[in-house]
């Protein structure tokens, strides 16, 4: 019976309609933006400013409030849980275009080439991956391939996931100073993978003549890949922001859902790459 | 244990000037409350269901008479783009949140939602997606009309689309997180913030079937927004997705499209039968039959939804073996739903009926749904479906699952917890009027759409061929009642909250309701703060039955 009374609701909350401002300032500047018109972007800059004021704004007062001791065991329960089913709709999210790529590949692009599409419309067109269709879209490109960046990405990626598990026996164990290196290599692989990444895609645009543009190929391979880079990016900014609170003394082994927090997204962000490197690159 | 509540006065006494309502208007800006939130969902709920009703009333003044009158025809498929996107994600969908808002911690014996600041954020997400897309309608090339399915590579062309895509396309993206995140909280609340003493098993139907549709959510939004990004990019950033000259393959989107697309009208039909397995039993007096099948039948009918998507696309062009899979999945649905109209109609045999206006709601209900999933069966058969396939027979079907399903049970809902909510009771005589008035409008402009269907006239067209003439201008007739009765809504809901018959209700507000729900032990008007402690019994019927 306790449970209730000990379970904190936060009142009058100013921050999510804050939020909601800058999000859909920002969407649509974005909007405008891609109908021409010149005064989106900075909509979207407007948007971008007044979002990011309230992700600070938000997360100190989160990070106040749990560091003065007002959230429950309880409380600590919903927020894993709104985490992990957060979670949950970012797998579906990828899912989606994991299943693309597998309906184009095993699907579509084979029926381009049999029976009569083949015969009546392009009897040239060889259905083979990769490709960019029969109206051979963005011109002749060369597909990525997986040995090179991409591998000793896969590499920093599953190290990051070690060294992240590391930091948090760390903060299990008490160990400040473990806690904080681990965090500081995590966050630094990521931001190198992504440095990685951006060498790719410069190649990729450069020389090999593979764009977003570069046919069914070159879109999934951008969306997917693309996708998976901003959420490095969100991910390595959530570790940094874990590390600055673990440095000013936050976190204990029996209340740091931060941390824990930003760790399964680390690992979530770190599986999805496995998925890319196999079903991209590999094959 | 008045130790320990004196403990907590203590502890609180300092902050106690902060437990109210913020003063104004900013009160319901800022709110954390899941009972205000509930209040401006419900509230912002009526007020698209007007918007969207409009709109119909535009497309059945067009339809009234064969020719074109009244609106240009791309003017005309705007309106039944927006009049669909309207209706599902600005009137039913958040209808069934501020339901869920209002009733689950009331039901489940908790203080609030699990997670209020993000409570607050859906809600306001939720407006925000929808003032983005309602403001495509002001744009010089109109409101996006290629239909609330989006396929490409209509809604690609400038014509179908001027510059309302992104605009759309980001409002699909701020409605998903709204949905996601409310979801999420009802997740949580409903697994973390339950009284003590009850178990899974003893929840009312109407929290079970929101927990089933928040996974429904949390599982297909996000596959909405993945099919909406390609189009985008499609369209802006020279991807080939849905484009066959470089490789990619229209009839892909479909099949995205309507694997969030089917369980999507189940998202909108699961709470409803929560609320029809919630009020059926109070006015039958006795306890819900088969409770432990209905959830059973909610998690099948669920877990079904994800594997019959293709049933919208027979003459697509799909191989044998799929249309056959997709016809026969698609027909198992049909088992567990009626496990449920068995249900509902066992649960009033021998009762001790009353007709009070949520109760005729009700039972219309479980009448006119039937009907609907009745043209589903038949549509799911694929070879008929061939000839069924963008008719007016599938705008009949969805209709009747939707409107005098999905709707009637919002209005009943509306006039079950009014009194509850408010304090006040709602006038009998007019609320009778209108669920008349209602029911039999709704058919006579529906049912006619069933011939208009099956004589081959096609939907999503302003003008027809003159033998279609007589049907339409009945159903449009049954529009334009049907539309007006809605104002008599509107009216009861104003007038009860500002007093209604009068009368003060009591507790319980209808006989015995306290049997079946713990909102029911609670005092009328429900205070702004509820079940600080949890409640130490569980007094839903069929527990009490059972032990
Ligand atoms: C027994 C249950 C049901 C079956 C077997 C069924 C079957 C079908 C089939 C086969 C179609 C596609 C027809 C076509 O386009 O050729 C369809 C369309 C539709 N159904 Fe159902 N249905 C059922 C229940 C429901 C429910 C409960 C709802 C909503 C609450 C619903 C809403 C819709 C909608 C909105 C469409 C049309 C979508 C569009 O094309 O715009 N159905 N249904
Ligand atoms: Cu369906």
């Amino acid at each position: 019976m306790s449970t209730n009374t000990a379970y904190y609701i936060p009142h009058k909350a100013t921050w999510p309609v804050i939020g909601t401002l800058g999000l859909v300032t920002m969407l649509a500047g974005f909007a405008n933006y891609l109908n021409g018109s010149s005064i989106g972007p900075m909509f979207m800059v407007a948007g971008l400013v007044i979002f990011i004021t309230m992700l600070v704004g938000w997360f100190t007062l989160q990070a106040k409030e749990s560091e003065s001791g007002m959230y429950s065991h309880e409380v600590g329960i919903s927020y894993r849980m709104g985490m992990m089913w957060f979670i949950f709709s970012e797998i579906i999210f990828f899912a989606v275009f994991f299943g693309t790529l597998w309906y184009t590949r095993n699907l579509s692009v084979p029926w381009l080439g049999e029976g009569a599409t083949k015969e009546l419309l392009h009897s040239a067109y060889e259905a083979t991956w990769p490709t960019n269709g029969p109206g051979n879209v963005g011109g002749k490109f060369e597909p990525m391939s997986a040995w090179g960046l991409p591998f000793l990405n896969t590499l920093i990626l599953l190290s990051s996931g070690v060294t992240c598990t590391w930091a948090h026996h760390g903060l299990l164990a008490k160990n400040r100073d473990q806690l904080i290196k681990g965090l500081i290599a995590t966050v630094s692989l990521g931001f190198l993978f992504v440095l990685f990444q951006a060498i790719e895609y410069h190649e990729a645009y450069t020389e090999m003549g593979l764009t977003l543009g570069s046919g069914v190929y070159g879109s999934t391979f951008f969306m997917l890949t693309g996708f998976h880079g901003f959420h490095v990016c969100v991910g390595a900014i959530i570790l940094s922001v874990v590390l600055f609170r673990s440095w000013k003394g936050h976190f204990k082994p029996e209340n740091h859902f931060a941390f824990e927090a930003a760790a399964w997204y680390w690992h979530f962000v770190d599986v999805v790459w496995l998925g890319l490197f196999v079903f991209v690159y590999l094959m | 244990m008045s130790a320990v509540i004196a403990e907590h006065d203590d502890h609180h006494a300092d902050e106690h000037h902060d437990h109210g309502p913020a003063k104004g208007l900013l009160r319901w800006i800022i709110t954390t409350n899941h009972k205000d939130i509930g209040t401006l969902y419900l509230l912002f709920a009526l007020a698209m269901f007007f918007v969207g009703g409009s709109m119909a009333m535009v497309i059945r003044a067009e339809l009234f008479e064969p020719g074109l009158q009244f609106v240009d025809p791309m003017f005309f498929n705007s309106m039944t783009t927006m009049h669909a996107l309207v209706m599902v994600f600005g009137a039913v969908m958040p209808a069934f949140v501020g339901l869920a808002n209002w009733q689950i911690p009331l039901m489940i014996g908790a203080k609030d939602m699990a997670l209020p600041r993000m409570n607050n954020m859906s809600f306001w997400l939720l407006v925000a997606g929808v003032l983005l897309l309602a403001s495509t309608l002001f744009m010089e090339t109109g409101a996006p009309s290629a239909g609330w399915t989006f396929y490409p590579p209509l809604v690609l062309q400038p014509i179908t689309v001027g510059t309302a895509l992104p605009f759309a396309v980001f409002a699909v993206h701020l409605l998903g997180i709204s949905s996601i995140m409310g979801a999420i909280n009802i997740i949580a609340t409903i697994f973390n913030m339950r009284a003590p003493s009850m178990k899974m098993m003893d929840m009312p139907l109407f929290v079970w079937t929101w927990l089933i549709t928040a996974f429904l959510l949390i599982a297909v939004m996000p596959v909405f927004a993945g099919a909406v990004t390609m189009l985008l990019t499609d369209k802006f950033f020279h991807t080939s997705f849905f484009n066959a000259a470089g490789g990619g393959d229209p009839v892909l989107y479909q099949h995205i499209f309507w694997f969030f697309g089917h369980p999507e009208v189940y998202i909108m039909i699961l709470p409803t039968f929560g609320v029809a397995s919630t009020i059926i039993p109070v006015f039958a007096r006795k306890p819900l039959f088969g409770y432990a099948s209905m959830v059973w039948a909610t998690g099948s009918i669920a877990f079904f939804s994800f594997i019959v998507w293709a049933h919208h696309m027979f003459t697509v062009g799909m191989p044998m073996a799929g249309e056959l899979y997709f016809m026969y999945a698609t027909m198992i649905i049909a088992v567990p739903t009626g496990v449920k109209v068995f249900n509902w109609t066992a649960t009033m045999w021998k009762g001790a009926m009353t007709f009070e206006t949520p109760m005729l709601f009700s039972i219309a209900f479980v009448v006119l749904f039937t009907m609907g999933g009745l043209t589903g069966l038949m549509m799911a058969i694929a070879p008929v479906d061939f000839q069924y396939h963008d008719t007016y027979f599938i705008v009949a079907h969805f209709h009747y699952t939707l409107v005098p399903a999905s709707i009637f049970i919002l209005m009943a809902a509306g006039y079950f917890w009014l009194p509850k909510w408010t304090g006040h009771m709602y006038n009998e005589k007019i609320g009778q009027l209108h669920f008349w008035l209602s029911a039999i409008s709704v058919n006579i402009l529906f049912f006619p759409q069933h011939f208009l269907g099956l004589a081959g006239m096609p939907r999503r067209i302003p003008d027809y061929a003159v033998q279609f003439a007589d049907w339409n201008m009945i159903s449009s007739i049954g529009g334009f009642i049907f539309g007006a009765s809605q104002l008599l809504f509107l009216y009861i809901v104003i007038d009860t909250i500002k007093g209604g018959t009068g009368e003060k209700v009591t507790d319980e507000v209808w006989e015995d309701a306290s049997k079946h729900s713990l909102e029911w032990t609670l005092p009328s008007p429900v205070p702004y703060h509820t079940w600080e402690t949890p409640p130490m019994l569980v007094p839903t019927e069929h527990v009490l039955d059972s032990h």
